[in-house]
């Protein structure tokens, strides 16, 4: 996993709640057996029109936020589907953090699992944030992981995130590498414990 | 005292130690086509193997054809996805049930009937409507690639466990109102968001009532509340439903089985976080007005005319416009073009049998097109044998073969631009069942009836015909 420690980049804001994986990457390009390659369907149905042509009015299209890399978005953000597809193509279209008042566990989890830091604001900051990337010359944010720290014009935040879920963060770390130090735990749970709760084998 | 979550939690416990996400044992891996790809190409690169591939079962079900399924495929982008798992279940000794299977169908529809999914596991697939299995009080909840990849090469979870909220269903659900509909009227209710960070424990009469079917409903539907997961208590109901299934346990394994499941349910006092009250009696069939499963009113009510209070003012005028709906436009006045009744929320033997009813005797409206989709072979083959596919068939629904269909419209099952769809799914976003689709949630016989009359109706009127 590409590791994640400070990043500075311009914000640009969806300002909707509940943003579900099915506009994130919606379902014609899940078809793909590679994990790359998924930024250019990002948002595909508010991009584009049925005809391939651009939706002028959508944020995303609009070039003064076309080197955007934070994302700023309502509440409930990545409901839907359990498809990793979505923070695949979330980062592979350049954005390195989404920031919204809330979003949906398993796409949390799904980001975190891949290096796209989702950020949890209260909604009245996010409210500002948004406002302030639709002024003329845009916003510009630095995040620091380390410090948890959100930081712009007119915003200084600190955001929570679990102590384990930073420092994979920060040092990149695979998850599957973890458990794996952990397989004596795993075979003694295999011969002490199934037992107790299973009685048919497959 | 401990809730049932509690319990299956602590039997599952790897390791646990401050400051880390505790490890959770896996006890059933179910894999598909569309999310397993990469989590295999990243145990190849790794060169690591799958740690109990035999509690690791595979079929096909998002992107298959349900229709002339002994031809090429014509998509081959599908095909290649197909191929891939045919081909990585080879590799790496996992039982795949592929198309020409009777056992075949929807990941959440064939994993219960085989009798794999059982009270007291832990169940994971790459898909979110994995809560389907916490039906049989079973821990159950969809994962991302990543996670997949990982209970391959290691059969555990580091998790963290989440919050207890109950579900309290009291009274019961009155004629014509299915588990569809009080689902519909749990999320109404909580919101979309209401569940999130919470495992949902549904209980009380109405919920002891219903099937193992309905029960599958209510708990598939669990993500659309924002809850990963959502239980309920296993009882004689669920033993019943498992008794005799291929892989559940047998003789002398099925009396201490019987036993432990009866330890299971929630302790008499056990405390949940929060606690949410709903009267079954006082509910009506439910219809979806909007772009997320909150949005939705009962069968006699219209179209709100302002956003419900403390919901998102512009997602709710997003979504009249995107649905081409008005403001206070009465229900029962929607026109529908499709019907499609089918998909892991109500695709079983009893979700066909209520639709037939329906159905029966009656023809589809000329303005319409309507099909039933089942979720396994093996339903298919039961609806035959009863006679169902018949009612169908004379009523003018196509029969189709088992598989997520037009659920996501993955395959060439899609609606095209303006659409509009009554379909038994769970997801009515934008786009979901095909570009500019308009999707309403309802329950199998409100599907049935709208196909009929063209619109929707109040199923608790119809004319059955015997
Ligand atoms: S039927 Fe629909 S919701 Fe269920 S597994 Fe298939 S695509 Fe997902």
């Amino acid at each position: 996993m590409r590791p994640f420690d400070r990043h500075t980049g311009k914000a640009v804001a969806i300002d909707l709640a509940n943003i579900d994986t099915d506009q994130i990457i919606p379902k014609q390009f899940l078809k793909r057996i590679e994990r790359t390659g998924y930024g250019q369907f990002l948002f595909n149905d508010w991009r584009f029109n049925s005809d391939g042509s651009i939706q002028e009015d959508f944020p995303l299209n609009d070039p003064a936020y076309s080197e955007a890399s934070i994302l700023i978005t309502g509440a409930n953000f990545g409901c839907g589907s359990s498809r990793e597809h979505a923070p695949w193509s979330i980062l592979d279209h350049g954005f390195r953090a989404v920031i919204a008042p809330s979003f949906a566990d398993i796409f949390h989890n799904n980001s975190l699992k891949n290096g796209l830091l989702p950020i949890t604001l209260p909604d009245d900051v996010v409210d500002r944030l948004i406002d302030s990337s639709k002024q003329p010359g845009g916003l510009e944010i630095s995040i620091d992981l380390e410090e948890q720290s959100v930081k712009g014009k007119d915003v200084d935040e600190k955001f929570e995130i679990s102590a384990f879920a930073k420092f994979s963060l920060l040092n990149g770390l695979d998850d599957i590498g973890l458990t794996l130090q952990h397989e004596v735990d795993i075979e003694r749970f295999e011969r002490n414990s199934v037992s107790l709760y299973r009685f048919s084998t497959f | 005292m401990r809730t049932l979550y509690d319990k299956i939690w602590e039997a599952h416990l790897v390791r646990q130690k401050e400051g880390e996400p505790a490890l959770l044992y896996i006890d059933l891996h179910l894999i598909h086509e569309v999310t397993s790809p990469q989590a295999f190409e990243g145990l190849r690169i790794n060169s690591r193997k799958l740690r109990r591939p035999e509690l690791t079962f595979a079929t096909v079900d998002h992107a298959i054809p349900t229709i002339g399924r002994d031809l090429p495929f014509n998509d081959p982008i599908a095909w290649k996805q197909v191929e891939t798992l045919r081909q990585n279940c080879r590799d790496f000794g996992v039982r795949l049930y592929d198309m020409d299977r009777k056992e075949q169908g929807i990941v959440h529809v064939f994993g219960p009937e085989q009798g794999l999914t059982q009270p007291g596991f832990t169940v994971v697939c790459g898909d979110s409507h994995t809560s389907t299995h916490g039906a049989f009080g079973a821990l159950a909840f969809g994962i991302g690639t990543s996670e997949v990849e990982h209970v391959f090469a290691t059969q555990t979870l580091p998790q963290t466990k989440a919050k207890n909220l109950l579900i309290n269903v009291k009274g019961e659900l009155p004629f014509g109102v299915t588990a569809k509909d009080l689902i519909l009227a749990i999320i109404n209710k909580i919101g979309t968001s209401g569940g999130t960070g919470y495992v949902i424990e549904y209980a009380g009469d109405a919920i002891k009532g219903l099937s193992m079917e309905g029960r599958m409903t209510v708990c598939n539907m669990t993500i659309e509340g924002g809850a990963r997961a959502g239980l309920i208590a296993p009882d004689e109901t669920t033993f019943t439903y498992l008794k005799g299934r291929k892989f559940a346990p047998e003789g002398d394994g099925w009396e201490k089985a019987v036993e432990y499941w009866r330890t299971l349910p929630t302790d008499k006092g056990a405390a949940f976080d929060r606690t949410v009250e709903i009267d079954a009696s006082s509910l009506a069939p439910f219809v979806t007005w909007g772009t997320s499963p909150e949005m939705s009113a009962m069968i006699t009510d219209r179209v709100p005319d302002a956003p419900p209070p403390g919901r998102d003012p512009h997602s709710f005028s997003k979504a009249l416009e995107y649905m081409g709906l008005e403001p206070s436009q009465p229900i029962q006045q929607i026109a529908i073009d499709r019907a499609f009744i089918g998909s892991c929320t109500n695709s079983r033997i009893e979700d066909l049998r209520e639709a037939a009813s329906v159905a029966k005797g009656h023809k589809v409206a000329g303005s319409v097109s309507a099909m039933v989709v089942p979720g396994s072979m093996k339903i298919k083959e039961q609806a035959e044998a009863e006679g169902l596919a018949e009612i169908f068939t004379n009523a003018g629904f196509e029969w189709r073969d088992a598989g997520c269909s037009m659920c996501l419209a993955m395959n060439e099952d899609v609606l095209s631009e303006g659409e509009r769809c009554a379909s038994t799914s769970n997801r009515n976003f934008e786009g979901r069942q095909g570009r500019g689709g308009r999707t309403h949630l309802v329950s199998p016989s409100m599907a049935a009836a709208a196909a009929i009359a063209g619109h929707f109706v109040d199923v608790r009127n119809w004319e059955f015909r015997n």
